[in-house]
């Protein structure tokens, strides 16, 4: 078959070509460049090779800001999906309620990320803050400001008040799909309580749950604002992240070299990461797929 | 099994149910006998499924009471009342594979697992799925899927009634009538009590032994499909069982004689002619003889239809419409009229049916 060729179609993707281009391509390819070279300001530019990502690969100071990212990400998974299921599970399901408890799950999610850390930053504060004010009071040892653990804890808590919502209504809009006549079999078959959450809740919320593991592990590995505003990666480097390190580098430090070859590595773990979670998540339904394929081949 | 009894049930999906309107199902008394095989025929929207889910118990009636073998259950919950039903539309477990989605139901009861196994197994063979066991449900195509869910059903042995609210409706034709024989085997080999929920009047009349009719929300009639035919009750069994419909005829009484149009028919056997001057005749086509102008009523014909073995012809008897079954051979006359087997017309009033002797 001989192809048309038709020059003027490259004028109706130009505009999405130059799009991308200036929004991502080029912006991309920048940090690129920077990470093979070294700058001195004044923009002069020296080639320096890979030396930037050996440097990287080999730094403590890269390798505990990735374990603490890990961690990090690590407790929020393991706390906001079993939580946001609970409570979704927990929601009513018609009546005044529905649009209340909607709304409510929603509001944390409408406050800017700065304002969640200040809201946070004052909330635990020992002088004036109510939360911190009142462990102190009851003869709880907290600081976020110089002791690591409460620092983590507020960080973690103060991410999961903000975003288990998110995975509150994934999985609620899952579970509303779910046709009535599912739990009626349930009931007919006697099947527990424990066993409609097992085999119809939980299958039916696996596509739901796959884009709220997504996109928690992602945001919570690229995690900046909220916890630069509380504790400023502090004490010490307890809460330094991947991220407020980079920033360090690049806007501190101005190092562009090495903070563009860390950009680049961070971009790459965390898509082999979500690429990860991908393939395990769907390998289930796909090998179900190809199983009943051969089945009925068979 | 166990005979099942629907004590003045009422229900109504309303909180505060004023009139008979806002009822969905308007005061049911009916038994279902120990072992038998009913169906609830009636179109959608008349209440069948309310009733059957009233009767598992997904519902709660609004009033009335229901026993099983003379015990009130209404308090009970689905799983003490011991009922299988299988819905409309198929319900797998999508990650248990086909021979677990069968043994759930006994496993939930703590049968123990040889026993489940026999008795799985034998139910595979029944649907023909024993080459699918292994594999997920949830690859499976509309109709497997149905024939999981109808397993599900019958693979308890010991329940008290087996209910199918329209199983077959994913179904393709062919597979319908192998499944429903099917059925209708377990219920002669096993006498399970069965109420099979259907709109579909070959579907009702084949597998049922009794059929209880439903229009907007009531139990119009109860009976075997030859009673439904010769002698419904309500003109609504009348033009709802038979392809087509009974004639339902406007006339005017007058002692034992009824007027249609100019036209007279005597009716013997009739004790007090009805009160009511709303009254209707009653007659089924297949009772309707077409004959040559000048004996009988005459008929305009509007259609003929020849439907393979038989011939449906569409008139209007003095502008009301009338439908007769003639053989396949008969020729239709130019200008036509019609006779009726008077021992077959039926009197309405107000829609039910006035008794006669024979």
């Amino acid at each position: 078959m001989d192809k048309t060729l038709n020059n003027k179609a490259w004028f109706m993707v130009l505009p999405v070509l130059l799009l991308v281009a200036f929004s991502a391509v080029i912006p991309l390819m920048t940090v690129v460049n920077y990470s093979f070279q070294d700058s001195f300001g004044n923009n002069q530019f020296f080639w320096a090779g890979l030396d930037w990502f050996q440097e990287l690969l080999h730094s403590e100071r890269f390798h505990n800001a990735l374990a603490r990212n890990l961690v990090f990400s690590g407790l929020i998974l393991a706390i906001e999906i079993p939580l946001g299921i609970c409570v979704a599970l927990c929601m009513p399901r018609k009546g005044i309620g529905v649009p209340i408890c909607l709304v409510l799950m929603a509001l944390p999610l409408l406050v800017p990320w700065n304002v969640v850390g200040t809201i946070w930053q004052v909330f635990g504060r020992v002088d004036i803050g109510l939360l911190g004010y009142t462990l102190n009071a009851l003869g709880i040892n907290y600081n976020y400001t110089q002791d690591w653990l409460a620092a983590w804890i507020t960080v973690v808590v103060m991410d999961v008040w903000h975003w288990t919502s998110l995975v509150v209504l994934l999985c609620y809009a899952g579970l509303v799909s779910i046709p009535e006549a599912y739990y009626q079999a349930a009931r007919i078959d006697g099947a527990s309580r424990w066993a409609v959450f097992r085999y119809i809740q939980l299958p039916k919320m696996h596509r739901v749950l796959l884009i709220a593991v997504l996109l928690r592990f992602m945001d919570s590995f690229m995690i900046y604002t909220e916890p630069f505003v509380v504790t400023g990666g502090g004490p010490g480097n307890s809460t330094t992240f991947l991220s407020i390190d980079l920033v360090k580098m690049a806007i501190g430090q101005f190092d562009l070299g090495p903070a563009a070859a860390m950009s680049l590595v961070y971009f790459l773990i965390i898509l082999l990461f979500s690429w990860i979670f991908y393939t395990l998540m769907t390998r289930d339904s796909d090998s179900t797929a190809n199983a009943s394929k051969g089945g009925s081949e068979a | 099994m166990a005979r099942i009894e629907l004590s003045h049930i009422r229900h109504s999906y309303k909180p505060n149910p004023k009139s008979d309107e806002d009822y969905a199902l308007k005061e049911v008394h009916q038994t279902f006998e120990d072992g038998g095989a009913y169906a609830l025929l009636g179109p959608s929207g008349c209440g069948k499924t309310t009733l059957l889910n009233i009767i598992s118990g997904l519902l709660k009636p609004s009033e009335g009471d229901l026993l099983f073998d003379g015990t009130s259950v209404k308090d009970y919950s689905t799983q003490d009342r011991n009922i299988a039903q299988v819905f409309q539309f198929p319900v797998v477990y999508d990650t248990m594979t086909v021979y677990d989605n069968l043994a759930f139901p006994l496993r939930n009861r703590g049968v123990p697992e040889d026993e489940v196994g026999r008795k799985t197994r034998d139910i595979l063979e029944l649907i023909a799925l024993e080459h699918k066991a292994g594999s997920k449900a949830k690859g499976l195509g509309a109709d497997e899927k149905q024939k999981i869910s109808l397993g599900r059903g019958l693979v308890r042995s010991d329940v008290n009634a087996i209910l199918f609210d329209e199983p077959l409706t994913v179904i393709d034709p062919h597979m319908k009538w192998v499944l429903r024989s099917q059925l209708k085997e377990l219920h002669r080999q096993f006498a399970y009590t069965m109420v099979y929920v259907t709109h579909d009047q070959t579907e009702a009349l084949t597998f049922a032994d009794k059929v209880v009719v439903m229009h907007e929300g009531q139990v119009v009639q109860v009976g075997t499909p030859d009673e439904l035919f010769q002698n419904p009750e309500h003109t609504f069994v009348g033009y709802f069982i038979g392809s087509p419909g009974m004639n339902i005829l406007k006339c005017a009484m007058n002692g034992n004689q009824a007027r249609i149009g100019e036209h007279t028919i005597e009716l013997s056997g009739l004790g007090n002619p009805p009160a009511s001057q709303n009254t209707e005749l009653g007659i089924r086509p297949e009772f309707v003889r077409l004959t040559e102008a000048g004996s009988g009523m005459p008929i305009q014909i509007q259609a003929v239809e020849d439907v393979g073995r038989y011939k449906i012809v569409r008139g209007l008897l003095d502008g009301l419409p009338l439908n007769a079954v003639v053989p396949e051979d008969q020729s239709i006359p130019e200008s036509a009229a019609v006779e009726f087997d008077t021992q077959r017309l039926n009197l309405y009033a107000d829609s039910w049916r006035v008794a006669r002797e024979a």
